[in-house]
């Protein structure tokens, strides 16, 4: 699976060789980007029309009213008409960037995406930057002395934490840090994003404070993915010529692997950090609920609860572009960056 | 003044392939040696113990003093040091042996930067002159190795080499990846080069005839070790090991790559270095072998004035040449 997801890019990346190539490569893979962005429009619709039960009925809370007061919701919410109709208003709309009003905040759907996604980007960016930076950096060390002890314990703990669901963790992590266990005292915030009231600097730390168990849960699933990764790109360059060349030239061992080895290494990753991004942004609905954090995922797991249909179908055309785009980029950025393929 | 002895050199793969078997060798400044030998008789292997490049694990045993001063006792410090500076590696297969995402230029820098102390702009000005040296035009320098032909990419290689004014130039088959026009350009290239310069050589080849012409001294290397070692035309024209002889006839034209693995006249397939046969290693084909060949190993002994071969017949062939 971790190959599968590096590899891939990297193939159609290659693609473009002549001088002229690239415009139409980038014409292509936008295309492609559309389609997929279309078909994912599509699918959401459908997808949750499965979900059983009555989102008028969810709207009441079970709450008695008339027959009267559902026809009136029915009428708000365009469910009386039917689906087909249902479905050309929802595309036309979405296009245009409306996407609904949320049943249970009554609010439109782009109003809280727009609200939560900030504080979904703070915690994700941050633990993206950790975990890449991480992985990379063992990643690399383990490569450079492959089968020796440092490498295998780096990789064992690498793989132990990325088969761990997030949630386990991040359970296990506000048991022991937060709300605290035998000695170790409560250091941080059982949940959310801030303790309210706090101004300027103040509030900055408290944030900070409040992010600390969230990252940590997320670069501990994560960062083995980027190391392991890194470290077979890395090995798959240990035997090359040039850096026989670069030792025969009297580099020192960290020049000759820092210069010259992970130039080449790299090349391959950066594609699986852009995939990654994308990826994290929409995985991060687990972490999110158990830290409260006031991001898309919580969105996503109180609006899947009711189910408000609107907003579902709001969030998961959000994550479904944030792995589009991310993936795209990865594809347009490689071949500018290795220069063997040309531009 | 001799600028390399090589004394019982020995080396083992990781693997126990004995690549090297005692192989001594001896080059004065500013002459030329060629070694020649079929596939896998271990002449990179050589190339790259001389400075010491070889895979950790690997064994090496015996001498290398490069300007007196013994490579294999050489604290890492030392040897980083006498890389490129006073030896430097023009390596087989220019393709692979350039990095791929760093200019060519900066990568000819790297080693004046290095070992020179000059600044920027002065390495920039060297860069400048040794492509020109080696025929290109400065502006190459911009060039990563796969906008390059495979000639101008060795130009690069050997420009690199240069580029630290070492005493010595290992060219461990510059020519093999390259067509026979680009083979002879380069070839001269060289040869003009390290006669410019006073360097002391060594060229590595499977093919006799391109060593002949270029080298003053020939050492022929069979299964890890030397097995005739003399002036070049002489050993080229009249060979007095049959590994040598076989060797010399096997290439009625420079360069033709078929003839590579299987020398003509030669039946069977080099020994695997880590089963060799017994006694002389050359006796399952050699075509003059005696019965006591399989037990009696052979080392090299004088065959004439300033030639030597490994052979139990040399000395009996010694009256005919002289
Ligand atoms: N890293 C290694 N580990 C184990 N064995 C090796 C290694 N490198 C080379 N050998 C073996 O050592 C022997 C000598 O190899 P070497 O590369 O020195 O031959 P060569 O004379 O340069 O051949 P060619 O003409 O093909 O370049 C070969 O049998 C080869 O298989
Ligand atoms: S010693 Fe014997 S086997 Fe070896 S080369 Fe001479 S004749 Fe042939
Ligand atoms: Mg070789």
């Amino acid at each position: 699976m971790v190959s599968e997801a590096v590899t891939a890019p990297v193939a159609r990346a290659r693609r473009p060789r002549t001088g002229t190539g690239y415009p139409r490569y980038v014409a292509a893979k936008a295309g492609g980007a559309v389609v997929s962005l279309l078909a994912v429009l599509v699918t959401g619709f459908f997808l949750f029309r499965l979900i059983p039960g009555d989102p008028v009925k969810t709207m009441t809370g079970g709450r008695p009213v008339s027959a009267e007061q559902l026809a009136a919701y029915r009428r708000e919410f365009g469910l009386d008409l039917p689906l087909w109709h249902q479905f050309t208003d929802y595309c036309g709309k979405a296009l245009t960037g409306d996407l609904g009003t949320s049943y249970q905040f009554r609010t439109p759907v782009i109003d809280k995406i727009t609200e939560a996604l900030p504080n979904t980007l703070l915690l994700t960016g941050t633990a993206f930057v950790l975990y890449t930076a991480l992985g990379m950096w063992l990643g690399t060390r383990s490569a450079w002395r492959h089968g020796k002890l440092g490498d295998r314990l780096n990789t064992g703990l690498a793989l132990t934490l990325y088969s761990v669901p997030s949630f386990w963790l991040g359970l296990l992590l506000i048991i022991v840090f937060a709300v605290g266990l035998g000695p170790i005292p409560g250091l941080f915030p059982t949940g959310g994003m801030e303790s309210g009231g706090k101004e300027g600097f103040a509030y900055v730390v408290d944030v900070a404070h409040h992010l600390v168990l969230p990252v940590i849960t997320l670069v501990a699933v994560e960062y083995g993915q980027t190391l392991l990764v890194t470290r077979s790109a890395l090995l798959d360059e240990m035997g090359s010529d040039y850096l026989t060349t670069a030792r025969a030239k009297g580099l020192r061992d960290d020049l000759v692997r820092r210069r010259h080895a992970v130039p080449n290494a790299l090349l391959p990753t950066v594609t699986l950090v852009f995939v990654n991004l994308g990826r994290t942004v929409a995985g991060v609905i687990l972490v999110e609920t158990v830290f409260s954090w006031p991001g898309l995922g919580g969105l996503f797991y109180q609006a899947l609860s009711v189910p408000d249909l609107p907003l579902v179908q709001g969030l998961f055309l959000v994550f479904a572009s944030a792995v589009i785009v991310m993936n795209t980029l990865a594809d347009l950025i490689y071949p500018l960056l290795d220069p063997r393929v040309g531009r | 003044m001799t600028l390399l002895e090589v004394r019982d050199l020995t080396v083992t793969y990781p693997n126990g392939a004995a690549a090297v078997r005692g192989v001594d060798l001896s080059l004065d400044s500013g002459s030329k040696l060629g070694v020649a030998g079929e596939s896998g008789c271990g002449k990179s292997t050589l190339a790259l113990a001389l400075l010491r490049l070889l895979p950790a694990g690997t064994e090496v045993g015996g001498e290398i003093l490069l300007d007196g001063e013994d490579v294999l006792k050489m604290r890492w410090g030392q040897v980083r040091a006498v890389r490129w500076a006073g030896a430097s590696i023009v390596f087989q297969g220019a393709m692979h042996s350039l990095n791929p995402v760093h200019r060519v230029g900066d990568q000819i820098a790297e080693p004046i930067l290095l070992h020179g102390g000059a600044g920027a702009a002065a390495a920039r000005k060297r860069t400048g002159e040794l492509l020109e040296q080696v025929g290109l035009p400065t502006a190459r320098a911009r060039a990563y190795p796969h906008e390059l032909s495979g000639g101008q990419r060795q130009r690069v290689m050997i420009a690199m080499a240069l580029a630290c004014d070492p005493k010595l130039v290992i060219a461990d088959e510059p020519t093999t990846a390259l067509d026979v026009m680009i083979q002879a350009q380069i070839l001269r290239l060289i040869e003009q080069l390290v006669s410019e310069q006073e360097l002391g050589l060594i060229m590595i080849s499977h093919d006799l005839a391109v060593l002949a012409d270029t080298c003053d001294r020939l050492a022929v290397m069979y299964a890890g070790r030397v097995v005739e070692e003399g002036p070049a035309r002489a050993v080229y024209e009249d060979a007095l090991h049959p590994y040598g002889k076989a060797l010399s006839g096997a290439f009625p034209r420079i360069g033709d790559p078929a003839s590579r693995f299987a020398p003509r006249g030669l039946p069977g397939d080099p020994p695997d270095p880590s089963d060799l046969p017994s006694g002389c290693t050359f006796h399952p084909r050699c075509p003059v072998a005696l019965d006591g060949c399989e037990v009696e190993d052979q080392w090299l002994r004088e065959g004439a004035p300033g030639r030597r071969a490994a052979c139990v017949h040399v000395g009996a062939a010694v009256r005919s040449t002289t």
